[in-house]
């Protein structure tokens, strides 16, 4: 049986994304399939830092991935907009954590110099008192102590990275399949055959990338995928004048002017509703932090479901089983996009992982 | 452009757009006062500059938005027309000064 394409990917995300433009630019033959509008679509919720100060703490292998994708990042995303003519509003505009007690100002310096020493002092931050923090961002509340400020850190438009990378990999003649739900993976001869309601797609790699949906999908090519959902919710306000060149933790203002409050943290198990109490605890932060944000309007509010591990890291596999197939699962898809699209993309290319992602693998739960 | 279905009915209160006086009936919207009035331009967008005027009418496309009372991004049809009421055009970003109130 020929195969209808040189690699299928499961899950038209972020992740998927990334990983299909990878793999299309280097001339493979590649689908996307979707799951539709049913799907949880992490992607669609997202906060849109690019960040690397809070990600891999006490597991340099995690910090070293992160650093790496943000290093990949501006060249990333030129590519993207020069092949798509799109602006993603990306700036590696450095960031902050923003403390609002002396013992938060002290855990961070703790977590800030463990991350500098899994990098051979690669990883570069400052601690901000808050007369350097005033200096930086503007109308800050009396709660306030400092932060952590990393130059590496960033944001950009997650809406505008998911349309670049899904037009640039069309343009570069991959096809994106949608309303197209996975629900059996078979082999014949050396290739996999996805069945999806309306038709079977054969390719001779697959790479799951469907999110939640791993957790199912991923035995079916002799995988372990043990995610499960966190819930996060956002609130947007009015599209106010520029005053927040550099993102932070609890708050960022896109290149439109709307400011995004989140950063909350909830098993809620699939329950996708915002809720009045987490919008209050959210909303009170960004209130202590910028207290003239209270006189914004909020005009809308989200929630999302981030793909969680068990201990937070990534999980990328090959299976040995079933070469050919691999998995991924992430939720720090912005994060991650440049180098899910360079070195990721070129594993699966190559068919072997590389050693600095023997550490990420889902065997490490296997105790 | 439009009218009001009610026929003539009486303009009991008078709003003041951009400086020029608009009567509108109690009970309507600052948008349905306008709209009556003639006025399909209610602001120009942050991104291009080019003129919005009201879509939905039932607060959902923010297309309407004005400052109304000196209160910027103000949703004109989730409004109601007060006798006195300053309105005008919401022009690009809405500002919060940092500082002051």
């Amino acid at each position: 049986m020929k195969a209808t394409y040189d690699a299928v990917i499961v899950g038209g995300g972020l992740l998927g994304s990334a990983i299909g433009f990878g793999l299309a630019r280097r001339g493979l033959r590649c689908a996307i399939l979707d799951e539709g509008d049913i799907a949880y679509r992490a992607a669609r919720g997202n906060f849109g830092l690019v960040w690397v100060q809070s990600k891999g703490i006490g597991f340099p292998v995690y910090a070293d991935w992160t650093m790496r994708s943000s290093e990949l990042w501006p060249e990333f995303a030129e590519d993207l907009s020069e092949r798509t003519g799109l602006s993603l509003h990306y700036a590696r505009s450095g960031g902050v954590d923003i403390c609002l007690s002396e013992e938060e100002f002290k855990e961070r310096a703790a977590k800030m110099t463990t991350l500098t020493s899994h990098q051979n002092g690669k990883f570069r931050h400052e601690m901000l008192s808050r007369s350097d923090l005033a200096a930086l961002l503007p109308g800050l509340g009396p709660d306030v102590v400092g932060g952590s400020f990393s130059p590496h850190d960033g944001h950009v438009n997650p809406l505008y990275l998911m349309r670049a990378m899904q037009q640039a990999f069309t343009r570069l003649g991959g096809e994106i399949i949608v309303d197209a739900r996975v629900h059996e993976i078979s082999r014949a001869g050396g290739d996999f055959v996805l069945g999806t309601k309306r038709q079977s797609v054969t390719a001779a790699k697959l790479v799951l990338a469907a999110g939640l949906g791993n957790k199912v999908l991923a035995p079916m090519v002799g995988l372990d995928q043990p995610v499960h959902p966190l819930k996060g919710q956002i609130l947007v306000s009015e599209r106010l004048d520029n005053f927040l060149k550099i993102p932070t933790t609890p708050v960022r203002q896109t290149g439109e002017g709307t400011v995004l409050i989140g950063n909350s943290h909830e098993d809620a198990g699939f329950d996708l509703r915002s809720t009045p109490g987490v919008m209050k605890t959210i909303a009170d932060r960004a209130r202590r932090t910028f207290p003239w944000l209270a006189r914004a309007r909020i005009v809308r509010c989200w929630s999302a479901l981030r793909v969680m591990t068990p201990d937070g890291l990534p999980i990328y596999d090959r299976s040995e089983t079933m070469p050919g197939a691999f998995a991924a699962s992430c939720h720090s898809g912005v994060t991650l996009a440049a180098a899910h699209s360079l070195d990721f993309a070129n594993y699966v290319a190559e068919g072997t992982l590389g050693n600095e992602l023997t550490g990420l693998s889902a065997r490490r739960f296997d105790v | 452009m439009f009218k009001c279905v009610n026929g003539d009915v009486e303009k009991a209160v008078i709003l003041e757009f951009e400086g020029v006086d608009v009567p509108a009936c109690t009970g309507d919207s600052v948008a349905a006062a306008l709209l009556a009035a003639g006025v399909a331009d209610f602001r120009q967008t942050p991104q291009s500059g080019r003129p919005r005027g009201p879509y939905c009418m039932m607060g959902v496309c923010f297309d309407c938005l004005m400052v109304i009372d000196g209160e910027p991004n103000r949703q004109a049809c989730q409004v109601a027309a007060r006798d006195g009421m300053k309105v005008a055009r919401q022009r690009g970003l809405a500002v919060i000064s940092p500082e002051g109130e």
